[in-house]
């Protein structure tokens, strides 16, 4: 799949860089894509309120109902109707663009399945609730749709007498199909907010609502849109004709071409083939993960900061079951958990400042552990490289950091940037490892782990626990959130860092590696905790 | 970038999007069916007679039934196809035979085809055979239909109505 992906991600990579030019990364649409799907689907449910009460079931009372409201009561009616026909529009749109772009970033596979299949049903159910609506106003269009979409289902032999039968002709039709038709529009929704809500229960903190002004912006353009460019019926429905020339809303009609050139049977074919594609897609081909988080009992003491910070929901507190002195514990479901390390980062005991024991945290990735990460960092430390010298902490999501290393700049990459515990870069100031640390991770609202960047913005700015200690000097620590096409950017920034480092004073009281006895590291690490 | 500046281009941003919903929720047009034709339709669900005759039981075959199981008739459910014949003017539109539906073959024969044709005035012929019978058939329907450009005429069955039904 990484032939498709890697030009997508870069597209979406390249539109966002400049979306956050204009829009700023919190009210960046593309990081917003489920939420505004969400927010277009509360306003079409209000409007639908709205249109609801207007409405008339009936064979010419439907659409005479919908003419009243569109031209005499333009004023509420009418743009009622008109934010429902363009909500309905986002919802696809955005749902469209949420999935290639998850699609395209790798966040489907793996412990993501569930979300990713989930969504699946999601698809079918909106365009089965648009569709619905669109037959509801029945004019030209509705007719249209209505023939085609009996035909097709008549392919499949499970109704006694044709389907289509009911559109044969105006005596045929009568006004109870209207009420047939009005329940399941409002069915069908009914029964995708059930499958939203599943489609979220593997997401911890899901965004459901936009960024404040991204939502205001959304709804003026909508409410704009709606009296510039009304909807409008396209003529009543009559059976005696044929509708030769439709309008179509392709954002939800544009597979109903394909019931004119190909047999119902071959259109049957082809969704289901894209359905059970899009729904065996993680698997094509599994993904291979590291090993899930493990809580070590001796080192948790039930503080829960694991639990807060997992984007997973992949672990739980459970009552103590090995008699120390703490009423609960953290308990990791592996079958959630993808190896993001985020946990490990927001372990108080995370501190590489421990000698007399092992480092070992709470919890950590038994893979890549806080253990190797310290070794790996003193191992690249040792050799002095004069002045300027920079600690880069990247993530494996974001630009690789195997390339930014340089004379005096060393790279590590994490699972995710905040699998890095704050107390990683007071060890590296304080025990003169380096003149700086630089973190480098995925953009401010791309997070490839959700909340990766939110964290480690959170911790720094002693917002969120664990914090940075207030003793380290701030003009030290730089951070620079970046995709790929923002390379250049970052080797940039990652220069000017290394110049100003240079312009600084040495730290006082820096402790060279390995200089300090075991009793002082361990009051070190006592201080973290 | 400016604050005035990140205005406009947010301006511009809703504006496209804004275009593109007004754009492509009603346009481009699709052309479903060519404007200078008619359609007819032949859509029926008719059953034809069953294979094989009903059967008076003699009353002890009745009494050998369950109280609750009587009745005078032995009927198989299997039924026979039916032939339908439909031509306009000269050309023929269907000559075939269609089975009963249902595994048990006890269903009615379902029949949905459209036709694109030339508007004009032709000689409707209709007949169909819903018996044993090898020639001849159960009921013809002959009439000169004017069909009008996107004209949907719908040939339609209904024994209760005498047969054969333009609709």
């Amino acid at each position: 799949m990484t032939f498709l992906q890697r030009p997508l991600r870069l597209g979406f990579q390249w539109v966002e860089g400049w979306f956050d030019r204009i829009f700023g990364p919190v009210w960046n649409p593309f990081y917003n894509l489920g939420a505004l799907g969400f927010f277009y689907f509360w306003i079409v449910a209000v409007s639908g309120v709205y249109v609801f009460i207007l409405y008339d079931t009936g064979t010419t009372e439907a659409y005479d109902s919908i003419e009243y409201m569109t031209y005499e009561q333009w004023y509420l009616g009418g743009v009622m109707r008109s934010l429902h026909r363009y909500a309905s529009d986002g919802m696809v749109l955005m749902m469209a663009v949420h999935m290639l772009r998850e699609f395209s970033l790798d966040r489907y596979r793996g412990k993501r399945w569930f979300t990713w299949v989930t969504g699946v049903p999601i698809l079918w159910l909106t365009l089965a609730a648009g569709i619905t609506g669109y037959w509801m106003v029945w004019d030209k269009l509705a007719q249209y749709i209505a023939v085609a979409s009996t035909e097709w289902l008549d392919w499949l032999p499970i109704f006694g007498e044709p389907v289509a039968r009911n559109f044969l002709a105006p005596s045929i039709l009568d006004d109870r199909f209207f009420t047939l038709l009005t329940f399941m529009h409002i069915a069908v929704p009914l029964f995708l907010v059930v499958v939203l809500w599943i489609h979220l229960q593997r997401v911890s903190r899901p965004k459901i609502n936009p960024a404040r002004g991204l939502a205001v912006g959304t709804f003026a353009m909508l409410v704009v849109l709606s009296l510039v460019e009304p909807a409008e019926s396209q003529g009543p429905a009559d059976l005696a004709t044929v509708p030769a020339v439709v309008g179509l809303d392709w954002f939800y009609l544009a597979a109903y071409p394909l019931l004119d050139i190909w047999t119902g049977g071959t259109v049957w074919a082809l969704a289901g083939t894209l359905t059970l594609m899009l729904a065996v897609l993680p698997w094509m081909p599994p993904m291979r993960r590291a090993k899930s988080a493990e809580v070590d009992l001796d080192n948790c003491n039930g503080c829960t900061r694991c639990v807060e910070d997992c984007p997973y929901n992949a672990i739980t507190m459970q009552p103590r079951t090995d008699g120390l002195p703490f009423s609960q514990e953290a308990a990791v479901d592996p079958s959630f958990c993808v190896s993001c390390g985020i946990c490990a980062g927001a372990c108080p005991t995370s501190t590489p400042f421990r000698r007399a024991s092992d480092l070992v945290p709470g919890i950590d990735l038994p893979d890549r552990s806080l253990a190797a990460l310290r070794a790996e960092l003193e191992r690249k430390t040792e050799v002095p490289a004069g002045e300027g010298r920079v600690v880069v902490f990247g993530c494996d999501h974001a630009i690789a950091t195997s390339g930014l290393e340089a004379q005096g700049v060393v790279a590590l990459s994490l699972p995710c940037i905040a699998a890095l515990p704050p107390s990683f870069i007071d060890f590296v100031l304080s025990r003169d490892l380096a003149d700086g640390v630089f973190l480098t991770g995925c953009r401010e609202g791309e997070c490839f782990h959700r909340f990766g960047v939110a964290w480690t913005e959170d911790r720094l700015a002693r917002r969120r626990d664990p914090y940075l200690r207030n003793r380290i000097p701030r003009e030290r620590i730089e951070k620079f959130w970046a995709a790929r096409p923002d390379r250049r950017q970052l080797d940039e920034a990652i220069a000017t860092f290394v110049a100003r480092l240079k312009a600084l004073p040495r730290i006082e009281g820096t402790v060279a590696a390995g200089a300090a006895g075991a009793g002082a590291e361990q009051q070190k690490a006592a201080d973290h905790v | 970038m400016s604050r005035a500046l990140r205005y406009l281009g947010q301006a511009v941003v809703y504006l496209g999007i804004a275009a593109a919903f007004a754009t492509f929720s009603k346009s481009p047009n699709y052309v479903h069916f060519p404007p200078d034709q008619a359609l007819l339709k032949v859509s029926l669900v008719h059953s034809a007679q069953r294979r094989e005759a009903c059967r008076r039981l003699s009353a002890e075959e009745i009494a050998e039934l369950a109280p609750n199981m009587r009745k005078p008739l032995s009927c198989a459910r299997e039924r026979l196809p039916i032939w339908l014949e439909v031509l306009l003017g000269d050309r023929v539109l269907v000559r075939d035979a269609f089975p009963p539906t249902g595994f048990a073959e006890d269903g009615p024969a379902r029949i949905y085809e459209r036709f694109e044709v030339q508007p004009g005035s032709y000689s409707l012929t209709l007949r169909l055979r819903d018996t044993d019978r090898t020639e001849g058939y159960d009921y013809q329907f002959q009439e000169v239909v004017e069909l009008r450009p996107q004209q949907n005429l719908v040939v339609d069955f209904r024994t209760e109505s005498g047969g054969f039904i333009l609709r």
